[in-house]
């Protein structure tokens, strides 16, 4: 079955508790390629390394089958804050 | 980030006709992979070798994806030009090898004296929030971003 968008942010929200996640399907539908920003209360505290590593943990049957994964992760306060900038 | 990619593709894109065909292959061929080459013990001796060591698909002077190459042209902006290098679509064994060493499902990796930094997502956040310059002085190593600053 096709990776999909709806499929990794369900799992993200699910298992990392996210408040906020944007996933955009770069591969034109195959779900080969993805970005993501997700937003974490659990990301609070974590160094940026650590963050990504609880990301490839939750994901890490699909980033199997995915080629190209680029992710941000953000704590809520963090999120917030550059949602007042722009 | 789309600044920089722009950036850093055409910059390739004059690397990659620069290059003869004949060093292509040389290249290709000159790297076999050894059955041992994806061990813990390689792995370590690897990292150990060099203060700055890349994992990537393609040499630093001719990157084979568009991540690593972002991972060559950050260290290059900060002035980096010597770093060890290893290239994983040359040796499937290391390629498989050091993404169990790190636990980390992606290429490129980064490490920096023997300790793993991150891909190139963790590269580009530390390039735009400045902690590159600092982890990069930890290992004497004064960024070039410092002085054109000043400039």
């Amino acid at each position: 079955m096709a990776i999909t968008s709806e499929g990794l942010e369900k799992k993200l929200r699910e298992e990392l508790e996210c408040t906020h996640v944007e996933l955009v399907d770069e591969s034109g539908g195959c779900g080969a390629k993805f970005s993501a920003l997700i937003v974490s209360n659990k990301f609070e505290g974590k160094p940026l390394l650590q963050r990504h590593r609880m990301v490839n943990a939750c994901l890490a049957e699909e980033l199997k089958s995915i080629h190209a994964f680029s992710m941000k992760t953000l704590t809520p306060a963090k999120w917030e804050e550059q949602q007042g900038k722009s | 980030m789309n600044f920089l990619c722009r950036k850093t593709f055409s910059t390739l894109g004059r690397r990659v006709v620069a290059q003869s065909q004949q060093q292509l292959w040389v290249r290709c061929m000159s790297n076999y992979s050894t059955a041992n080459s994806g061990s813990k013990e390689h792995i370590q001796e690897l990292i150990n070798k060099d203060d700055i060591v890349v994992f990537m698909k393609g040499v630093p002077e001719q990157p084979m994806c568009g991540f690593s190459n972002v991972v060559v042209q950050i260290l290059r902006m900060h002035g980096v030009e010597k770093f060890g290098s290893h290239n994983v679509l040359d040796d499937d064994s290391l390629r498989q090898g050091i993404k169990e060493f790190s636990n980390w499902p992606t290429i490129p990796q980064v490490y920096f004296k023997g300790e793993f930094l991150g891909g190139t997502d963790i590269m580009m956040e530390m390039h735009q929030n400045g902690e590159l310059i600092d982890e990069l002085k930890k290992l004497g190593i004064r960024s070039a971003l410092l002085d054109e600053e000043k400039e």
